[in-house]
């Protein structure tokens, strides 16, 4: 028996290793950036983001006082204050910026013309002379320092105001909330019909629903531009809320079909005995025990409205007041390649609120998905 | 705010719209054939012809005009020149064969076929099997599930940054590198390696697709009935015998599903390559070769369509599929 339960607790253990490093693979890249986008710009740039938490060195140079700044002391002209900031701690320092870390701290250069450099442990530093100073810039200091972390939410701050994303997190809102809403309101009807009511055609309505539920979205881009400009709509939000409008049709329907199909016969069949119209039955049974599936549904095309950009790029115009935020996060990447500190605060900013929709709502996405979706991109 | 205004008052006016549509129709029918009086029989059956039309009616026209006439105009754009004018016969589809660009497309896209459906899908099972057993389960979902929230373009962020490369001489900030650098290599520009920037590429997708892929299988691992898998304990299976031999021949037909719904998406792959290289170095796909055509310099939409036509033509046979397995459940 101890052999039994040895290699069943051996399972349960590799079991949730497994679990484990599964979840850290598919977490720590957005983890990453996270941390990424509260850190500061330099500190981004010099040490990787899973060092955040520890100290980071750094090289840098702060000037010493000028000739303004100097007292006599004895025979002496001294000019002496701080070259650190709170919390920093000095692991190098030099007079050039051909060897910026050539003294160590307390150390007495020698300097031209009898003078000399000592920069102490605390970063104060005296610069003495036996002549008077007559600089009028202060000579260089280089220093390489161990910086504390630092923490921010400027990047946010930041990306919000300057670059545009606040702007475009309410164009992203304009654009997704009408095209979650109406695409329910007229899948809900004719999935209703396509499952309940008999008609001739309606196998085959079904039928070119599914079909229409794989059709790529890239095929639609050029004719429909040309329609909306045709019938002068042009780029604006008009267009595309009834292009998303359009191409969620196919997997509202679809969802909401395979779900009131589900329902119980009886309660339509009594209620249709009682003498209720279709409306009526629509309105008072159907779409009440439907409330799921169309959670289900409303989620998927918000989620997908909101993380659409090719859609987005064709049908709205390149304005600020029509970019939305998966533009913005592309332009970025374009002109600020280098610059993560914004780039990841722009990301989090437009991934939040999906990340929100998901946990919040998880149950019904699940749901959603389980009753066969099959929609792509 | 104007702006949200107008947005608020597009949702009050569609859903009045939409509202009045179904209520108004409705009304009008029953006020022109009135389910009373003495023709009520005939008026009902009329009735009943007609109530259909105006319920899915709105859905049609919708569906009509965004889906089926642009695949309609699409055939035509591609037997036609840049501009739409001059009829070209097959010259763009015969161009097609004989341009580089779409043959690296081709390539990669079937690359992308061969190994993120499948990736997806093990990684999913994998993911789904082991979640299933262990006390934190729903965490671990919830968590593996997470990147199908976040959109392809923050993706490609995401993942940009784990690529990023510093020269040798910097501190890697890029967690590849970084550990690439700590075995002793030095660091390499990933997305610009020939060949292999495709698979890195993938990399963002298979990561995407896996929640997705568990979600399904694990709800089909459940199903499974308790008895066969307890036959097979008591006959002596050990856990791996009763996973593969017992467990997955059993969700055959979920694992087909999740497959084809995976390569579908795929397919249509374009937004990471878009962000992520924009097709340079050898990773140009279909959905952006098009674009390229549509949309850059001089547009071309002839090409363009012929293009999108044959993303079309690849998603054909899915399709057909999906539209047996409906109809032979409606039966």
């Amino acid at each position: 028996m101890d052999n039994i339960a040895g290699t069943k607790s051996r399972l349960v253990w590799a079991v949730n290793l497994a679990a484990l490093a599964l979840v850290l693979l598919w977490t720590i890249p957005t983890f990453g950036l996270l941390v990424s986008s509260f850190r500061d710009r330099d500190q981004i740039s010099t040490s990787g983001w899973w060092r955040a938490p520890m100290s980071a060195e750094s090289t840098g140079f702060e000037r010493a006082g000028t000739a303004a700044d100097q007292v006599a002391e004895g025979d002496l002209w001294v000019i002496s204050g701080e070259l650190l900031q709170e919390g920093q701690g000095l692991r190098a320092w030099g007079t050039s910026s051909r060897d910026p870390s050539a003294y160590t701290p307390g150390e007495t250069v020698a300097l031209k013309d009898g003078q000399e450099l000592t920069v102490s442990e605390t970063g104060t530093y005296r610069l003495t002379s036996p002549t008077e100073f007559t600089e009028t810039r202060g000579m260089r200091i280089f220093l390489t320092t161990l910086d504390p972390p630092r923490f921010t939410t400027e990047n946010y701050a930041r990306v919000i105001g300057a670059e545009g994303l606040g702007r475009a997190f309410m164009n992203t809102f304009t654009v997704t909330i009408p095209a979650t809403v109406i695409p329910i309101l007229i899948a809900a009807f004719a999935a209703y019909a396509l499952a309940w009511m008999e008609f001739p055609g309606r196998a085959l309505l079904v039928a070119g629903v599914v079909g229409l539920l794989v059709v790529p979205l890239q095929l639609a881009l050029i004719p429909l531009l040309k329609l909306h400009n045709d019938i002068g709509l042009g780029k604006g939000y008009m267009g595309i809320w009834l292009a998303h409008t359009g191409f969620g049709l196919p997997l509202a329907i679809y969802l909401l079909r395979n779900y009131m199909v589900g329902l119980p016969r009886e309660i339509i069949e009594s209620a249709r005995v009682d003498g209720a119209t279709e409306f009526q039955i629509f309105r008072r049974i159907i779409l009440p025990l439907s409330f799921p599936a169309l959670a289900s549904f409303a989620i998927f095309q918000f989620l997908w409205v909101w993380n659409d950009l090719l859609v987005a790029t064709v049908f709205l115009g390149n304005s600020s007041d029509q970019l939305v935020m998966t533009g913005v996060l592309r332009e970025l990447l374009g002109s600020r390649g280098g610059d993560w500190e914004i780039l990841a605060a722009s990301a989090f900013i437009s991934i939040a609120v999906p990340l929100f929709v998901f946990f919040a709502m998880q149950k019904y996405l699940v749901r959603g998905l389980l009753a066969g979706s099959v929609k792509g991109g | 705010m104007e702006q949200l205004g107008f947005a608020a008052g597009t949702i009050i006016a569609g859903v009045f719209g939409c509202v009045a549509w179904f209520w108004g129709t409705n009304m009008l029918l029953d006020w022109a054939l009135p389910p009373r009086g003495p023709q009520a029989g005939r008026n009902i059956n009329r009735a009943n012809l007609i109530r259909p039309w105006l319920f899915v009616g709105p859905a049609l026209l919708c569906l009509g005009v965004y889906l089926v006439y642009p695949v309609v105009n699409s055939v035509w754009r591609s037997l036609h020149d840049a501009a739409g004018q001059n009829w070209v016969g097959l010259d763009n589809f015969r161009w097609l064969l004989g341009d580089a660009k779409f043959r690296e497309s081709i390539f990669n896209n079937m690359l992308w076929l061969l190994v993120v459906p499948a990736l997806s899908t093990l990684f999913g099972l994998i993911a789904a099997q082991v979640t299933d057993r262990i006390r934190w389960g729903n965490l671990a979902k919830s968590l593996i599930f997470m990147p199908m929230a976040i959109s392809f373009v923050g993706a490609g962020v995401i993942w940009k940054f784990i690529y990023d490369y510093r020269g040798a001489d910097q501190e890697q900030i890029g967690l590849l590198n970084a550990i690439w650098t700590s075995l002793g290599n030095d660091p390499q520009t990933w997305l610009t390696l020939p060949f292999w920037n495709n698979f890195f590429l993938m990399a963002v997708l298979i990561w995407i697709q896996t929640g997705f892929a568990m979600v399904i299988l694990s709800a089909a691992l459940r199903g499974i009935p308790e008895e066969t898998i307890e036959a097979a304990i008591i006959d002596g299976a050990n856990p791996w015998q009763l996973f593969f031999k017992i467990k997955v021949p059993q969700i055959w037909g979920t694992i087909a599903v999740v497959w084809t719904t995976i390569t579908i998406v795929v397919l249509k792959v374009f937004d990471i390559v878009f962000v992520m290289t924009n097709g340079q170095w050898g990773t140009q796909v279909l959905a952006n070769l098009m674009y390229d055509w549509m949309f850059r310099g001089a547009p071309d939409y002839g090409r363009g369509s012929a293009i999108a036509l044959v993303i079309m033509l690849l998603v054909t046979p899915i399709m057909v599929w999906n539209i047996r397995n409906a109809r032979r459940e409606m039966r």
